[in-house]
């Protein structure tokens, strides 16, 4: 309600998911509330579907070739705009952590510095890879033998409900260069769209990163199940749901892994296989 | 000459009964186009409707780079559209280019696809700018190499100069070619005739020149099967039923890629020419990605997980 002291008519946010960058209303229409810590409203994220899910797929599958083949250095520096935004925002990021995640603002702050160092270290990663997990492998012929890690595809993350996290598992997910379905819950859905919103200033190309704000336990089935997801990053989900996610999971083969917190270059390689390529010398 | 008893086939009598034709109110037929798009088709209802899309398709493929190889491989396609799944019903037809001809209709044959007719495109198909002698030696030829539908292109340049009589003699002279051999389609490649009278005008003139089909467009021009482009000639059909008691085919090419773009054509045929032309003898869709999403979309319904384009064929 307005009072007589305030002059303007409040701008308020209408949150929505980010798909090939875009950002859409859910299809279903559907909304959830988040609220601070005394009860105050702060907004409403849009509650994704399943449909959402599968379109999401469809842009990140589509994205997939153009992001993974994109030379190591320019994915670097598209990361590295992406932390460049991100400083800009900065407070923009603090306050909204403080208010959804329901901590104060000292923590916040440290967590957003966290975050944003976090990913200029991913970033770093792109091309570095190759060199550590990449190898010349010593085989009894006239040939060069090489093992070169490829990005695995399409990977999909149920992030948990802290910013840093989710940025863990972004960063690892598509510095390599897979595309990804980001399944955002609960009060992390408020940072996550004004993440989206530096994503779509920082030359990411449409569908590499698609951010689905709503329920886990809502969209993770559908995402453990559905053929054309190759990986799937289940941190987020408790423990004594997981098995439930790696069965549905089987019907494709997808790699469905569960990570502890903190930085590793472990978790990029997880979602890389490995390409062998013979080669042959003196010629 | 008669035709219908509603034009002699002279140009003055064809003016004057496309002259009287009421023109088409495109507010209108966008609104009603636009509303009819938003239907909900679901469970049992949806499956019956990927299973008859499936068998409306004409797969077509119409590349400079075809291959032989890749239209065996269409035509295999097209018998059993999901090699996993035989209950899935063989599509319309294959639609290839003339020289095409002889080896789709060879290998359907050979692999139990008798009942797939094999489509071929036409007078100097996609432009239609070529003389009447070689229009109708190519349709011939499409013929005599096993074509049992012949899908022709107007000369769009005559028809939006106004020389109507000169577009109706073609679709004449290349229907007696097809005599009983051969189904006669008409594309109008509505992309070109700019406005939705035209688009009436067009079938009305195709359908009293003795088309069995008219389609909307090539597939090599866009804007191609638009939702009211599609409604306009589904109307056309429907009037020219009432007049002469025959029903016309209609088919959209063009535009058409996913399950939810067919089902919105199911709906207007439905809802605009009625069920009598929910048949493939009556209604076909011209595409080739297509086919894969309804296919994608029916393992989905019999799954209940989404589907990976890995496990359906590329082309």
């Amino acid at each position: 309600m307005a009072t007589k002291k305030e002059s303007r008519v409040e701008v308020k946010k209408t949150y929505k998911l980010f798909i090939n960058g875009a950002f859409p209303r859910s299809e279903s229409g559907r909304v959830f509330e988040v609220t601070a810590k005394n009860g105050e409203f702060i907004a409403n994220p849009a509650l994704a579907s399943h449909k959402d899910l599968r379109d999401a797929v469809t842009a990140a599958r589509a994205a997939q070739s153009g992001w993974s083949k994109a030379t190591a250095y320019n994915r670097g520096q598209i990361l590295y705009r992406i932390a460049e935004m991100l400083e800009g925002r900065a407070n923009q990021f603090e306050s909204e952590i403080a208010l959804s995640s329901q901590i104060n603002s000292a923590k916040a702050k440290s967590l957003v510095a966290q975050a944003i160092d976090r990913w200029v270290w991913y970033a770093g990663w792109s091309d570095k890879l190759q060199a550590v997990s990449g190898a010349t492998n010593p085989v009894s012929g006239p040939f060069f033998n090489f093992s070169i890690s490829e990005p695995q595809g399409v990977v999909a993350i149920a992030a948990s409900d802290n910013f840093l996290e989710f940025i863990d598992a972004l960063g690892a997910a598509v510095v390599s260069g897979n595309t990804s379905i980001v399944l955002v819950p609960g009060g992390l859905a408020v940072p996550a769209m004004s993440f989206a919103e530096v994503l779509a200033t920082s030359d990411l190309p449409a569908g590499v990163i698609n951010i689905l704000t709503g329920s886990l336990d809502e969209l993770a089935p559908w995402a453990a199940s559905h053929m054309d997801i190759d990986g799937f990053d289940i941190s987020g989900i408790q423990k004594k749901k997981q098995g439930a996610l790696k069965e549905a999971g089987a019907e494709n083969l997808k790699r469905i892994h569960s990570f502890e917190s903190g930085k590793t270059p472990a978790r990029i390689l997880a979602f890389m296989e490995s390409k062998t390529v013979w080669h042959s010398v003196g010629v | 000459m008669s035709f219908y008893g509603l034009v002699d086939g002279s140009e003055k009598s064809l003016i004057h009964f496309l002259d009287q034709l009421s023109g088409v109110d495109q507010v209108g037929a966008e609104a009603r186009a636009a509303m009819l798009a938003t239907r909900s088709i679901k469970t049992s209802s949806k499956k019956w409707a990927i299973e008859t899309a499936i068998s409306m398709v004409d797969l077509t493929t119409l590349e400079g780079a075809d291959t032989p190889g890749k239209v065996r491989a269409l035509c295999s396609k097209a018998v059993r559209p999901d090699p996993t799944d035989p209950t899935v019903p063989s599509v319309g037809a294959i639609c290839v280019y003339n020289d095409m001809v002889e080896i789709a209709r060879t290998h359907l044959d050979a692999i139990g696809g008798k009942h797939v007719p094999v489509a071929a495109v036409s007078t100097a198909f996609p432009s239609g700018r070529a003389s009447m002698e070689v229009k109708i030696q190519d349709t011939q030829d499409a013929i005599n190499a096993g074509a049992a539908e012949i899908d022709m292109v107007i000369d769009r340049g005559a028809f939006l100069a106004g020389k109507y009589g000169l577009v109706f003699d073609e679709i004449v002279k290349i229907r007696e070619v097809c005599g009983d051999k051969a189904h006669l389609k008409v594309i109008f490649e509505t992309g070109e005739l700019v406005t939705y009278d035209n688009v009436r005008k067009a079938s009305y003139l195709a359908m009293l020149a003795g088309a069995d089909f008219i389609k909307t467009s090539t597939g090599k021009v866009a804007p191609a099967a638009t939702p009211p482009v599609v409604l306009v000639m589904l109307e056309a059909v429907r009037d020219f039923y009432s007049m002469t008691k025959r029903r016309i085919g209609v088919k959209p090419a063009g535009g058409i890629r996913t399950t939810k773009d067919a089902i919105k054509q199911l709906v207007l045929v439905n809802e605009t020419a009625g069920p009598e032309w929910l048949t493939p003898n009556l209604f076909r869709i011209g595409a080739s990605a297509l086919l894969n999403d309804l296919l994608m979309q029916r393992m989905k319904m019999s799954d209940g997980y989404y589907a990976s384009p890995n496990y359906v064929t590329i082309d």
